[in-house]
């Protein structure tokens, strides 16, 4: 039996009438680098926003290592390991690339208002631990030096490597990336492609990601999941998934799904 | 369905906490008034007529906001400047038409021309108001032109004391609006019922403008979806206009008949409490909602009427009546915090991640 | 090339009449007339006049400047000007004449006789008045193109001379109040005289303004460099210097300016505090408070309840003595914190202009239920509560018995200096005016900014930006955002009570019209106009909005007009406040680079640039 660090069973979420995720259910090894894809619409998102706690799901259980994360916010998931990035890129855009790593720390700091105003030598020690942790944490991701930049006047390439960057702070044992390369060009894919892999060796956090280019999934991932209607379609090794007709037509429709399977 | 623990968060607990308190105050003070037998029938009845009479002023008010709000996601706080603009301008035309005694020989047409007049003041104000204190900022941050609405409220208001002055001015009294008539044993005065029915008149009209003339398609195409109305062709300028202007004349409108309803205390201030109550209205019936800021204005109206002697004082509290517009206030509170959607708004997006 | 120098009437025609709406309002809402009591500068020029004027001034030399910048013939620039200005007289005067058929009194309570004196000039005959009005209209025009045809180096200095004079016109009074402590009346005569500069003043500031500026901008670079070229330890001593001489000026403040002038400087300073306490909330956090003046209430009832001497104090109640007042700062404080914390519940999962119209909602309630009969047995109703002591400290002089151990000490505090009135509060102890409260509100502000510099560079503040700037991802990265805000709430909550109890000290009675919504609105209209999230923008703008218009009386009638316009115009023009945030600062200047090289003129003149211009 492998060691799942998470595990959702039959998770449904309801927008009024629209099932947007149905009955899903999904198995993520620990150590492993994952995808889920899908056409737009296909709940991908809105799967992530019930594992993170955005949304509260309607039915089923997800769990994450021995916890339940039912009925937690997303401050509560993200506390127990989870990070996540989002589809469009959420940095705290009037704040400095530092700033904002630093407050992507936030789940393991300990200091509070009071000592924050009395300038308790705790405070204080926190304080500068946090921000080299965070210079490193900059380095790490490749922007050393642009620390003190306000973080929407970055370029978008960068944007995308603080907003990791922020979420890697918070020490995640699972990292939900939601599209890390829309928007690049194919040199800044193939980058941040590598910087994921990077992350799972080194760092040996599970990856999870929502990816639309196929190259980068069928690149990096052990196991890839198709979603469509909420529902999976499919799921196995990319291999697997290139290869199977239900995702073709998925993607492009019965009239190609045949074309393939005649051409094959 | 399975049933499910949620794990228990403070926050609801304090606010189900609020809410049994509230619940079992109104009960307990309700029970009380009416076991006393302190008011009959009759008084609870004028009561409940002269909150509807009062309510569906608010109801014509709170049109503008909900209007402006169902396209531009924005609470116009200066609308109750506007309601003033039109009823403080009237005042003068009122005077001099019930001097030159046409408020006698054609009181229908004069009173008319009173509504015209305020109307037009009122969609003047409302249209400079988007002109130029809210286009330029479409797409600010939220807070940006909610600052700029209450900088143009003060504005407007000290305009407005600066034409007219600071004096409180009384509307000329309506010899043909005198009288009562006797609704189920209470004397009910005509005035209250002519208000009802101008207002219920008017809110027609625009529910028929809203939903079948061109003009209240496109408004209600832009308050769906601004992109794709303008792919469509709609401008969109145009109609954020018309909506300003629609709910300019009904504010204008509303100033004169509350000029007849309650003529004293015409002044440049009048348009705060009756905006404040007049918003409670529109969120209280459901925001962006036609019929809900009807149903709303007509709601708080009532509730405002029979609150203090119904439940106040049954809770023992004195000269309950100086707490009327508490109680508007606390309504107001109320509704947002329990139910922002209102009666018959439909819940906004809960959460956008 | 043809079209580029074609004579565009449409256009100078349209710029006059926009020019001419000024004059027009100004006149019936009765600012002309109330502001043409005030010379500005004495027998010359009074500030009603100016409101008629100015704007043809400006619309001359804004339009030439324009059209001479598209390259158009100079001369047709003074041309359009004169049409410019001509045309702005316009609605003014038709004012004039419609008021002559109609009298518009009945409905426009400030178009009266002394109006219309004003306006035509003082002339008995109505063509005649109008006619010199129309004529001075359309030559201010013409004279401001004149002014945009002097070179640039000279220009500047001159704008910047000219409100400076203006400046001090309008602030005569202040300056004859301050000048009072140090020359004596004969030669403050010669400078100001009643509410205006003489003309002598009015001359010699404009001159040393105007060589000072031409100075500064020949000069001014050199001298920058040689600062800049100054070994560190130089310039930080150069900073202790003047840090030490600022401490000592704030210190000395009051007696400097007199009784008068520092009971304006108290108000100040009490909304430099509430402002400090609210800008948490809505600077930092994003959480936009309407109901401020809901802790500004508890803080001043809590503090008149338990200090009053009066039958509803606490003191008369239990039969105990009333408690004094340094106890009742902390306790005022914590019961605003209170009173912050218990509202914020209900309201955390409302969004942001919601949030904004229920704190209204709750400030509403406070003042209300203070002026209801149900609560009047505890504190007063319209009543309000009576016999607030002033604040007392025990009395060095006695306690040490300095009559005879240091008569140097007392001779100080009866002599004449700045610093006997100092030296009496020392050894007395006895805070009885605005002068000793002063140093009060002085410590309080002083407290209340070192807390709030303290949580901004803070984890708090760190999760408070993050909250505001966008909760959703804050949430994400696992900020509490629930207890954040409440938490925001309570600290924002705590300075608004600190400034309450001192004011019921200060002013010894208190009643429920006293904590109405303009006491909310002020505190928010001075955080936006300084600068939302700048803690020097707070001063700024108590300075601006809370100051200025005590100094200029004639101003009170339409404070609130001008906050109203001001409010509106700074976010249209300048959201980002008069003294922004070092973060949003560093932003505008990164939005900014790279000018156009034929703007390079506008560039530098930047800080005298009228707001006007700014749209072109």
């Amino acid at each position: 039996m492998t060691d799942n660090i998470l595990v959702a069973e039959k998770v449904v979420k309801r927008f009024g009438g629209l099932v947007a995720v149905d009955h899903l259910d999904y198995e993520l090894p620990r150590g492993s680098i994952c995808s889920i894809i899908g056409p737009n619409g296909a709940g991908k998102t809105t799967f992530f926003n019930c594992l993170t706690g955005f949304y509260s799901i309607d039915e089923g259980h997800v769990h994450f290592e021995n916890y339940s994360l039912e009925g937690l916010e997303p401050f509560q998931v993200t506390r127990l390991g989870i990070a996540r990035t989002f589809q469009n890129i959420r940095l705290f855009s009037n704040m400095t690339a530092i700033e904002n790593i630093m407050v992507g720390q936030e789940p393991h700091l300990h200091s509070n208002w009071i000592g924050a105003i009395v300038g308790s030598p705790g405070t204080r020690h926190e304080e500068k631990l946090v921000e080299e942790e965070a210079r490193r944490l900059l380095r790490f991701v490749g922007l050393r030096g642009k620390g003190d930049m306000l973080a929407k006047n970055l370029p978008y390439g960068d944007q995308r490597r603080l907003e990791i960057a922020r979420a890697l702070a918070s020490k995640p044992k699972l990292l939900l990336l939601d599209e890390p390369t829309a928007g690049m060009n194919p040199a800044e894919t193939l980058q941040t492609t590598n910087f994921i892999r990077r992350l799972r060796d080194e760092l040996g956090i599970t990856i999870l990601l929502i990816e639309h280019d196929m190259k980068v999934v069928m690149g990096i991932s052990e196991k890839v999941t198709v979603l469509d209607y909420g529902k999976k379609l499919a799921e196995g090794t990319p291999e697997e998934i290139q290869n199977d007709p239900r995702v073709i037509e998925a993607y492009l429709g019965r009239g190609a799904a045949q074309l393939m399977a005649e051409a094959a | 369905m399975k049933a499910r623990l949620y794990r228990l968060n403070w926050v609801d607990v304090v606010l189900n906490a609020l809410r049994i308190v509230i619940i079992v105050a109104v009960i307990v003070g309700a029970f009380n008034t009416i076991t006393s037998g302190k008011y009959t029938t009759d008084q609870w009845i004028s009561l409940v007529m002269s909150g509807l009479a009062q309510g569906s002023i608010y109801a014509l008010i709170a049109l503008g906001y909900t209007l402006v709000y169902g396209i531009l996601l924005m609470i116009n706080f200066a609308h109750g400047e506007v309601f003033m603009s039109g009823a403080y301008t009237a005042y003068f035309l009122a005077i001099y038409t019930a001097k030159k005694g046409w408020l006698d020989s054609h009181p229908f047409l004069t009173i008319l021309s009173w509504m015209a007049l305020a109307a037009v003041v009122s969609m003047v104000v409302a249209v400079l108001l988007e002109r130029i204190a809210y286009r330029p900022l479409r797409g600010a941050p939220r807070l940006v032109p909610l600052i700029t609405a209450i900088g143009a409220s003060f504005f407007l208001q000290y305009t407005f004391k600066g034409f007219y002055g600071s004096a409180f001015r009384t509307y000329p009294e309506v010899p043909a609006l005198k009288g009562t008539i006797n609704i189920g044993g209470a004397e009910i005065p005509i005035v209250q019922i002519i208000v009802f029915i101008a207002a219920v008149v008017l809110m027609v009209g625009l529910y028929w403008v809203v939903e079948k003339s061109k003009r209240g398609k496109a408004m209600r195409a832009v308050s769906e979806n601004k992109e794709v109305a303008r792919l469509m062709g709609i401008d969109i300028d145009k109609v954020i206009v018309f909506t300003f202007v629609l709910g300019g004349a009904l504010a204008g409108a509303a100033g004169v008949i509350n000029g007849l309803y309650r003529p004293q205390g015409v002044n440049f201030f009048m348009g705060f409490f009756p905006g404040i109550k007049a918003f409670t209205a529109a969120v209280l019936g459901g925001i962006g909602n036609v019929p809900g800021a009807f149903l709303g204005g007509l709601l708080l109206g009532v509730i405002e009427s029979l609150g203090p002697n119904l439940v106040l004082d049954g809770l023992g509290i004195p000269a309950a009546n100086q707490l009327k517009d508490v109680i508007a206030f606390t309504m107001l509170v109320l509704v947002l915090i329990f139910r922002p959607q209102g009666i018959l708004g439909e819940r906004l997006a809960e959460k956008r991640a | 090339m043809s079209a580029t120098k074609r004579f565009d009437l449409r256009y100078f025609i349209r710029a006059g009449l926009l020019a001419g709406i000024v004059p027009l309002y100004t006149s019936v809402i009765g600012m002309v007339e109330v502001f043409n009591k005030r010379e500005v500068v004495k027998g010359m020029l009074t500030l009603g006049e100016m409101l008629v004027i100015f704007p043809s001034l400006v619309v001359g030399y804004l339009v030439a400047l324009k059209w001479r910048r598209e390259g158009k013939n100079p001369f047709l620039a003074l041309v359009g000007a004169l049409i410019a200005g001509f045309v702005a007289s316009l609605p003014t005067v038709l004012l004039i004449l419609v008021n002559d058929r109609i009298p518009l009194r009945d409905m426009f309570v400030n178009v009266n006789p002394a109006l219309m004196e004003i306006l035509l000039v003082g002339q008995e005959q109505m063509a005649q008045g109008a006619f010199i009005l129309m004529s001075v209209l359309a030559v201010s025009g013409l004279l401001g193109a004149v002014v945009s045809f002097i070179p640039y180096r000279f220009r500047r200095p001159l704008v910047i001379a000219l409100v400076v004079v203006i400046l001090s016109g309008l602030l005569s009074e202040f300056i004859k109040q301050v000048l009072q402590q140090f020359i004596e009346r004969g030669a403050l005569k010669q400078i100001v005289q009643g509410k205006s500069l003489t003309t002598k003043a009015a001359a010699a500031i404009f001159v040393v303004t105007y060589l000072t500026t031409l100075f500064w901008d020949v000069k001014g670079q050199a001298i920058r460099t040689r600062y800049n070229a100054m070994p560190a330890s130089r310039k930080k001593q150069a900073g202790r210097l003047w840090k030490t001489m600022f401490g000592i000026f704030l210190l000395i403040l009051p007696w400097v300016l007199g009784p008068y002038l520092s009971e304006v400087i108290d108000n100040v300073g009490l909304y430099i505090i509430m402002g400090l306490g609210l800008n948490i909330a809505v600077g930092w956090a994003g959480l936009l408070d309407l109901g401020y003046v809901t802790n500004f209430a508890v803080g001043a009832y809590i503090a008149g309840v338990l200090t009053s001497t009066g039958p509803l104090g606490l003191g008369a109640r239990l039969g105990t003595d009333p408690l004094g007042f340094w106890i009742i700062i902390p306790i005022s404080i914590l019961a605003a914190m209170f009173t912050g914390f218990v509202l914020a519940l209900p309201v955390l999962r409302m969004r942001g202009d919601y949030l904004a119209i229920a704190t209204l909602g709750f400030g509403e309630i406070i003042r209300l239920l203070a002026l209801s009969d149900w609560l009047k047995p505890y504190i007063g109703g319209a009543q309000g509560i009576l016999f607030i002591p002033k604040p007392e400290l025990p009395a060095l002089a006695e306690i040490l018995n300095l009559a005879d151990r240091a008569p140097a000490l007392i001779e100080i505090a009866k002599g004449d200096s700045l610093l006997a009135g100092l030296m009496n509060l020392i050894l007395y102890g006895q805070f009885s005016g605005p002068q000793e409260l002063y140093y009060i509100i002085f410590v309080g502000a002083l407290f209340v900014l070192f807390v709030a510099t303290r949580l901004n560079n803070s984890r708090t503040g760190r999760q408070w930006m993050a909250m505001r700037e966008d909760e959703d991802a804050a949430s994400s990265v696992g900020i509490n955002t629930t207890t954040a805000k409440v938490l925001a709430f309570t600290v924002s909550a705590a300075s608004g009570g600190m400034a309450g109890a001192i004011f019921a000290s200060k002013v010894g009675t208190i009643f429920p019209n006293s904590f109405n919504l303009l006491v909310s609105i002020n505190v928010l209209s001075l955080i936006i106009i300084g600068g939302m999230g700048s803690i020097p923008g707070i001063v700024v703008g108590s300075l601006a909005l809370i100051g200025l218009p005590e100094l200029l009386r004639e101003f009170a009638e339409f404070r609130l007009l001008l906050y109203g316009a001001l409010l509106v115009v700074m976010m249209l023009v300048r959201p980002e406040g008069l003294w922004p945030s070092p973060v949003i600062r560093r932003e505008m200047a990164a939005d900014e680079e790279e000018p156009p090289p034929d703007m390079g003129e506008m560039q530098t003149s930047q800080p005298m640039r009228p707001l006007s211009e700014a749209s072109d």
